[in-house]
């Protein structure tokens, strides 16, 4: 059984901002182990001499020269904005200064 | 708001024992993002420096800036640090708007730079080793401005404007190790170790370095023991401290709240604090949480970043001479004394001396010049000294005619301020003013005549050998000449004309 709870699932959701009911958290508590579980078969195939890796193609340094591309305008980068002034997109205030 | 009680400083420091810890965020002036190829420029008109990158748009790709990858191994080698031979970008996660991709790109346990140190010259000369843990890259986040509420501050904002120009800045994040020791000194020892940093990375050409603009950016850790304890206390995090007044400050301000609270014989908390130019204080920010668990995870969209040994090798031989090696050389080419040089380092025109004395003068007549005449006339018309109009050959010029006679140093000012009005090079302003020294004899000697006739019992005392009454026969030539003689020449000729051995 995967190491995965009800505690774990109620606090991803508050990390994620998904608002769970207490059934929801019940049954996802239950599916991610699943999901958990299966994803875990990956590291029986995977021998000690096969390293962890974050990319499934083995390449390095895929670097662009700094010289400028394209931009939007400002019209452009709102256009997909719920609300916008002054050309800035518009969000509600939020109680965390970082 | 309530306002926190503090102890004395020296209070504070008779009873415990500060750690302190920084985080400064540099700002890489690369052309374009760290991600995308956007530009990266500072004060454009909002959301105009933006692509789909920088927007967080569904299906997007980053691709690394590879100016920026080298930048921050340079940053990474003037710190002394090792430059990883491997090591990848981390998402770490959370939500805030001034990030549309819901995760800032970042790096994690794989910094491209770690275990490094820094030395800082305190202002009395004490050498301060800080310990360097790490510098990594990541991507600065758009700009929020609270709207409604109070004045700017979110407490009681009705909504937030957000400016994503910034968002995908190239950062390099400077993480130190605990610095231990410092004592009162902490507060000294902060502003200068910023000031190092700063300076380092201007000199280094990477970042514009312009704290006001926020190009480098202090977060200050602060926690306090008491003597003798080995445990570090629980410190608290003051976030954007940005200017290096402000640094000596806040880390000050910290030391007496906390031993304040230790006093009291409660914890601290650990949390940000958030420090206040206008009260110079700081207040609480926030409580470390659940929020702060960013589940960090290596960014699949980037591969891995391998820095080979020759082309960190290559980055070292672009290093310029570190900016307190070079101090310490030019104080001892030049043989300023202490006082003198740091006279100079202060007054900022270390750069103006050194190009002087490229351009011919003695090390002496530079500094007579630039500390004497030049930093006097900046300060009044409220410029940096190198920006006043004076050229190094300006004043090469201006010393070349004082040693050859041509004009006295009282003169020689009075050309330097015709420079300045834009009248012409020292020579010109010579001739245009007239204030060239008489040195033609003729109108000499007809004024020693005139002086001698106007004094004769001074002319007896010097033909019966009292010649230091010569002085007042010059004084008259002087006047007459309206200081335009060479008063060497005058002297001689006055000799000359009584009859007098020297």
């Amino acid at each position: 059984m995967a190491a995965i709870n009800r505690d774990d699932v109620a606090h991803l959701a508050r990390l994620a901002h998904i608002e769970m009911s207490a059934e929801e958290l019940d049954r996802m508590a239950v599916e991610l182990a699943v999901i958990v579980d299966s994803v875990k078969s990956v590291s029986e195939a995977a021998g000690e001499d096969v390293p962890a890796t974050s990319h499934p193609i083995p390449l390095t340094n895929v670097f662009r020269e700094d010289v400028v591309g394209h931009t939007f305008t400002a019209e452009q980068a709102l256009s997909g904005a719920p609300d916008a002034y002054e050309n800035r997109f518009k969000v509600p205030a939020i109680l965390d200064e970082d | 708001m309530s306002v926190d009680a503090t102890l004395s400083f020296e209070e504070a420091m008779e009873k415990y024992d500060p750690v302190l810890g920084f985080e400064v965020h540099v700002e890489l002036n690369t052309k374009t993002k760290m991600f995308s190829s956007a530009p990266n420029v500072f004060g454009d008109e909002p959301n105009t420096n933006v692509n789909e990158v920088d927007l967080g748009m569904p299906g997007v790709l980053p691709v690394v800036n590879k100016t920026a990858v080298e930048s921050s191994i340079k940053i990474g080698l003037a710190l002394n640090c090792k430059i990883a031979e491997y090591c990848r970008f981390a998402r770490k996660n959370y939500f805030y708007p001034d990030t549309p991709k819901n995760f800032q790109t970042s790096q994690y346990d794989e910094p491209i730079a770690y275990d490094g140190y820094l030395d800082i010259e305190l202002e009395d000369g004490t050498v301060f080793r800080v310990e360097i843990e790490r510098a990594h890259m990541e991507e600065d986040a758009g700009k929020l401005t609270h709207m409604g509420g109070s004045a700017g501050r979110i407490q009681g904002a009705d909504y937030s404007l957000v400016d994503y120009n910034r968002s995908g800045v190239p950062l390099v994040e400077i993480v130190t190790k605990p610095i231990q020791g410092a004592g009162s000194r902490a507060p000294e020892l902060a502003k200068a170790y910023v000031a190092a940093v700063r300076e380092i990375v201007k000199n280094l050409g990477v970042s514009d370095a312009k704290m006001e603009r926020g190009n480098v950016r202090c977060d200050a850790n602060v926690s306090l023991r008491p003597h003798g304890q080995e445990r570090f206390g629980i410190r608290s995090e003051t976030k954007n401290v940005n200017s290096l007044r402000a640094v000596e400050h806040a880390v000050r301000y910290e030391i007496q709240r906390h031993a304040a609270v230790l006093d009291s014989g409660q914890p601290v908390i650990q949390e940000t604090r958030h420090w206040h130019e206008d009260t110079r204080s700081t207040t609480s920010g926030r409580a470390k949480s659940d929020a702060d668990d960013y589940r960090y995870f290596p960014e699949p969209d980037l591969v891995p970043v391998v820095a080979s040994r020759e082309w960190v090798e290559e980055l070292r031989a672009t290093l310029p001479e570190p900016p307190a090696e070079r101090r310490k050389r030019l104080k001892e080419a030049w043989g300023y004394s202490d006082l003198e040089f740091r006279d100079v380092v202060n007054a900022g025109v270390m750069d103006s001396i050194e190009e002087t004395i490229a351009a011919g003068a003695s090390a002496d007549v530079a500094r007579k010049w630039w500390m004497g005449e030049i930093v006097g006339r900046a300060k009044v018309a409220d410029v940096d000294p190198s920006a006043l109009g004076v050229t190094p050959q300006v004043i090469v010029e201006l010393n070349k005619l004082v040693e050859d006679g041509k004009i006295n140093n009282k003169m020689a000012t009075q050309v330097l301020d015709g420079v300045l009005a834009g009248e012409g090079t020292p020579a010109e302003i010579v001739e245009k003013r007239g204030l060239a020294v008489v040195s033609d004899d003729g109108p000499l000697l007809e004024a020693i005549d005139a002086a001698l006739a106007a004094q004769p019992d001074v002319a007896e005392k010097i033909r019966s050998g009292k010649l230091q009454a010569i002085g007042a026969i010059v004084g008259g030539v002087m006047k007459a000449t309206r200081g335009q003689a060479d008063a060497g020449r005058v002297k001689e000729l006055i000799l000359e004309k009584l009859g007098v051995q020297a």
